[in-house]
Order: structure tokens, then C-alpha cells, then sequence
């Protein structure tokens, strides 16, 4: 900033915020108050804007989700599980996408949400500082890869070793989805649950150590239960991160809009709502049934994370709440 | 940028948009621009022929849209662009609301497409009849076996349904019947290529451009895809694609010469590089 940094003619930089004058003129006065009052609209705008897009995402999809709720009724789209969107007569069974939905998340959460715990157990608790600092970034560095690279791994290298070490017939399953979408879901997990790990404090630990206790003990009946509200709050957003996510799903799982018989065989392709969408919006003729009946599945599906957003912020103010009444 | 710089941009574009439009209507067949939209099989035709189209006319602000076949009927129904791209013909109901609004199309068979039936190079199966891959995308048939091959189960892939490929391959080889529910999807012919070549189980269907080694184009009906049975159409699963323009254009026009430079020695080039296959053979 300084033009001349090691010039010594300008000593008294540090006490540069002490020559405004005391007393302002009326003019002055009003220039500051109105900066103060434009300011604050100005941030308020801001504010605003953002709280104005989601009301308007909410507007929007409803205003084109309706025609087919309206004409089909909503029974059609969670009554069947046939998907023929374009045959002639078309038929709109969501069942089996919602249920798609739900497979690979909760086969991602599966995976993830053990690893992921006890990764940042390891890391808050375990491992030399030194480490930590240079292992955490690299995971962090995860959560920065686009979700289509994931998406050709999933298909060029997970698929054919699936067919070829599993024996199974089709490499993109449900399994393969849930698989990478776990790893998508690791680094966010990790970080936050460390964050809220690390956050439990020394104090804590020392005084579970002075009482006797093992590391093991303090970690498990004393750390995790006093970070349990970052804890959830990690297994959360790590979820999210799973049912929203579409371009992996889409090149991973298979895109076979039915349920996996039997129900527990998760090496069949499945289908999910993001990937539905993506796949089809395309070509969808504008207005057409099969546009408006994508977007009531977007609009399920937005129902559904506010739903688990809902959900997941309840379950966060009780435990912030049970933590505060037991100190 | 301060408000009136913004301002002024503004105005700016507004005034070139105005002027656009009304050169455009006033200057006829001398227009300096061309609008083409439509299929996503078609467009990277039409971008090539855009391409000699730019070098000599370096005037011409020329767009090529890509969105699909039914976009393409839509726009050139509405009078938005000269040129719909589509990798079908036009449908009676797209016909219906052109000549309602006074548009009478027009097609132009540019070239021809085929779609491949592969299946893994170690599959034993050399050719199938379009009812035995209709079984097989209706879920009848579900083993090799029963179609006098390894017994190992049929992993059946398919084109998204917003694709051309798959509206083509539902027409010829499906006669419009259902897939069955197990059928997966992937949404691009690269990507039905890479599936086929790590599957041993799989049956799929691509353009004409990715049938290679890595693959195995299948017989249908007794007859092999290849250029000249493409060509000809006598392979059962070829479709033409078409350039569809309001009314036959005017001779000399830039429209018209975009319409016929698939005639050119040039233009059959540019579709042979592009995978497909020229209607015409000198």
C-alpha cells in the first residue's frame, strides 16, 4: 500500500485514524448517517436477494409442477412404479425413482458415515499434529474434485473391476453409485466432524484424564458424546451431498427405473430423481405432461431435503439445547 | 462499470439487435446471417459446414444450436431459425401446427445414419433379427443362451429417451414398444461404446462413427452395417438425417447453398469425417 515502505518520513502511519476531527460539521454528520442507513439497506438487499432466490426456486418449481399435479393427481406419481415418460399412453410412476433416491444414499451414508467418523476421531484425537495439518488439507482437497471426473471413474474403472472381481453382470449398480458417492460424502464428513472434534476442547480431555479414564474411554464416553451436535450435523450435510448429486448418479448407477428384486440386491441398476431430470429435461417438449411431471419430481425432491433440512435443524437446536442443560 | 456506461451498453445492444432485425427483413436473400437449430446428431454437421461457411463468408454471423430434433421443428414452427436440424422426419403434429402459422416444410435429406447393434467381442452371437432384439429390450429374452450363446445373463443398454439415437432404435427396431424396466440407460454414444467394451453381458446400440474394433457390430436381419448398406438403407436400422427449411429455398440464397453443400465434394467429406454416411456416391 505504502509507496515507500522503508522511507522513514511517514512515522505516524499507526495513529492515521486518530486525525479525524473530533467535531463534525452538519454536513459531515448527515453524510455519515446516510452512509450508515444506505449501508445497512444495501447489506439488507443483499440479504434479501438470497432469501428471495430460494423463495423463488420454491415459486418456480411449484408453478410448473402444478398442471401435472392438477390433471394426474399425486397418486399417479407415487402409485406406480412404471417410468414410460414417452411411450404412448405415457406413464409417470415415480416409485421407483424415489426409491432409487433412497438406495444410494442410504448406501452411501453406509459406507461413508463409519469411515468418515472414525477418520476424524484419528485426526482430531490420534494422530501428531504435524500430520494432522498435512493430512487434513488433502481430504479437504476431495471435496474440490468435479463430480464428472468421479463420474468417469465410477464408469471406466469401478464398473469393469465390479464385473471382473465381483462376477456380477452389470458394473453400474447401485452399489457402484453408492460406492462414490460415499467418497464424494468422506471429505465433507471428516472435516466437519474433526472441526467439531477439535472443538470439544482440551479442558474436557484432560479432566476425563485426571479421572482415571483410558484415551479410548474419553474418546468414546466423553469427546463424542460433547461433539455429537457437529457430529450430526457432518452425517447431514454429508447426506445431502449424497441425494442431491446428479452427474455421478447419472454415469454410475445405471439409470433402470425399477426396484431391485429382491429388495436387498444392490448390484442391480437403479435410477434416482437428479438423474431422471438431468437425463430427460433435454428434449421435453415445453408444457408437455412429461415436463410438467419432471418438474413434480424436482419438486419432490425438493420437498424431501427441506423435509431432512427441517429435520436435521430440530435435531441440532435439541442437542445444543441437552448439552446446555447438562453443564 | 458505472450505471451509464451499463446504460448506454444496453441501448447499445438494443439498437444492434433492432437494426439486426430489420436488415434481416429488409435485405431478402442477401441476408447476412443464418440460424440453425436442432438435433443433437445432426449438429456437428451443420458445425462443420458452418466452419467452410465462416471462411467464405467472413461477414456472416451464423449460430448452430444444438438441443434436440423437436427443438428444432419447434423453432422453425415459430420462424426462429432457417434451419432445423432433425435426425427424423417431421411429425404430423409438428406439420399440423407449421402450416397453421404458415411455414411449410421442407425437407432436405442430407445424409444417413445408422444405428449399430454392438455387443463384446467375445460374445459368439454374429447376428440377431430385429424381433429377437426387440425380445431383448422387452425383457422376453434375458440370457444369451437362449439365443445360442454363453449362458451368462444380458446386461441391456440404451440411449437416454431424449436422444435421436434412441428415438430411432424405438421406431426401427422396437416398432415403439416398451423397454423393459431393467433396461439402463447412458447418455451419450461414447459412453454405450465404453459400457460394451468392459462388459462381457452387454447388448447396446451407437452411431455408425463409434463401431470399432473394441467392439461388435451385430448382423441384423442377415444384412452387415457398413457404408454401403447404410447407404442404401438396406440395412433395417437406417434413418436419413434431414435439414428442414420453410418453403424450398431460394435459389442463390445463403440457405440454399447451406441446404445443397451436402452435394459437394467438400460436404461429403465433412460427413464421412463426421461418422456418417453421404446419400450421394460419385
Amino acid at each position: 500500500m505504502t509507496k515507500n515502505p522503508d522511507k522513514k518520513s511517514e512515522p505516524q502511519v499507526a495513529a492515521v485514524g486518530f486525525n479525524r476531527p473530533l467535531l463534525l460539521s452538519p454536513a459531515q454528520d448527515l453524510q455519515g448517517y446516510l452512509a450508515a442507513v444506505l449501508g445497512k439497506m444495501f447489506l439488507l438487499g443483499i440479504t434479501c436477494v438470497s432469501l428471495m432466490v430460494v423463495v423463488l426456486i420454491f415459486v418456480f418449481i411449484s408453478k410448473e409442477a402444478w398442471p401435472f399435479f392438477a390433471t394426474h393427481g399425486i397418486g399417479k406419481l407415487l402409485g406406480s412404479t412404471s417410468w414410460y415418460p414417452t411411450a404412448e399412453p405415457a406413464e409417470f410412476g415415480g416409485v421407483s425413482l424415489l426409491a432409487g433416491s433412497l438406495y444410494v444414499t442410504a448406501g452411501a451414508l453406509l459406507i461413508a458415515v463409519p469411515i468418515g467418523l472414525l477418520a476424524a476421531l484419528f485426526l482430531s484425537d490420534i494422530v501428531s499434529f504435524r500430520i494432522r495439518q498435512f493430512v487434513k488439507p488433502i481430504i479437504e482437497l476431495l471435496a474440490a474434485i468435479p463430480s464428472v471426473a468421479y463420474g468417469f471413474f465410477a464408469v471406466l474403472i469401478m464398473a469393469p473391476w465390479m464385473q471382473e472381481k465381483l462376477h456380477l453382470p452389470t458394473g453400474t449398480n447401485a452399489l457402484n453409485a453408492s460406492i462414490i458417492l460415499a467418497i464424494m460424502a468422506i471429505p465433507t464428513i471428516i472435516s466437519i466432524a474433526e472441526d467439531a472434534l477439535s472443538a470439544a476442547g482440551r479442558n474436557l480431555r484432560e479432566g476425563s484424564y485426571a479421572l482415571g479414564a483410558t484415551r479410548a474411554e474419553t474418546l468414546v464416553k466423553v469427546v463424542v458424546p460433547a461433539a455429537h451436535s457437529g457430529i450430526i450435523a457432518a452425517i447431514i450435510l454429508g447426506m445431502m451431498r449424497a441425494i442431491g448429486e446428479t452427474m455421478v448418479v447419472w454415469m454410475a448407477s445405471g439409470n433402470a427405473a425399477r426396484i431391485p428384486a429382491p429388495w436387498w440386491n444392490i448390484t442391480q441398476s437403479i435410477r434416482t430423481m437428479t438423474a431422471t431430470i438431468a437425463g430427460e429435461m433435454g428434449e421435453t417438449a415445453k408444457g408437455s405432461d412429461h415436463y410438467h411431471c419432471l418438474f413434480a419430481v424436482g419438486f419432490l425432491l425438493l420437498v424431501f431435503t427441506f423435509a431432512l433440512n427441517l429435520a436435521s435443524e430440530h435435531f441440532l437446536s435439541r442437542a445444543r439445547r441437552l448439552r446446555g442443560g447438562s453443564k | 462499470m458505472s450505471n451509464k456506461t451499463m446504460q448506454r451498453t444496453v441501448l447499445g445492444m438494443l439498437v444492434a439487435i433492432v437494426i439486426l432485425i430489420g436488415s434481416n427483413a429488409l435485405a431478402g436473400n442477401q441476408k447476412k446471417s443464418l440460424q440453425i437449430e436442432g438435433s443433437t446428431t445432426v449438429g456437428p454437421i451443420a458445425d462443420a459446414f458452418a466452419e467452410v461457411f465462416l471462411k467464405t463468408h467472413p461477414k456472416l454471423s451464423l449460430t448452430v444450436k444444438k438441443t434436440g430434433s423437436g427443438d428444432g421443428a419447434a423453432a422453425l414452427v415459430d420462424s426462429r431459425c432457417d434451419i432445423a436440424t432433425m435426425s427424423r422426419f417431421m411429425k404430423g403434429k409438428e406439420f399440423k401446427k407449421a402450416v397453421e402459422k404458415g411455414v411449410m416444410p421442407v425437407a432436405h435429406a442430407v445424409a444417413m445414419d445408422g444405428v449399430c447393434v454392438v455387443v463384446h467381442p467375445s460374445n459368439p452371437i454374429n447376428a440377431l433379427t430385429t424381433e429377437q432384439i426387440r425380445k431383448i429390450y422387452k425383457g422376453e429374452t434375458t440370457n444369451w443362451k437362449q439365443l445360442g450363446g454363453a449362458d451368462k445373463p444380458i446386461v441391456v443398454i440404451s440411449r437416454d429417451t431424449s436422444s435421436g439415437t434412441y428415438e430411432t432404435f424405438h421406431k426401427l427396431a422396437m416398432k415403439k414398444k416398451k423397454m423393459a424396466k431393467s433396461v439402463e440407460y447412458v447418455n451419450s454414444n461414447p459412453q454405450a461404446h465404453a459400457r460394451v467394451k468392459t462388459t462381457d453381458g452387454a447388448i447396446a446400440y451407437v452411431g455408425l462413427g463409434f463401431l470399432d474394433d473394441a467392439v461388435k457390430g451385430l448382423t441384423v436381419d442377415g444384412v452387415k452395417p457398413g457404408r454401403d448398406t447404410i447407404a442404401s438403407g438396406k440395412y433395417p436400422l437406417s434413418r436419413p438425417l434431414y435439414f428442414f427449411t420453410n418453403g424450398y429455398p431460394k435459389l442463390g440464397s445463403l440457405t440454399h447453398a447451406f441446404c445443397t453443400f451436402y452435394l459437394t465434394e467438400k460436404g461429403q467429406e465433412i460427413i464421412e469425417a463426421k461418422g456418417f454416411v453421404p446419400v450421394t456416391n460419385y
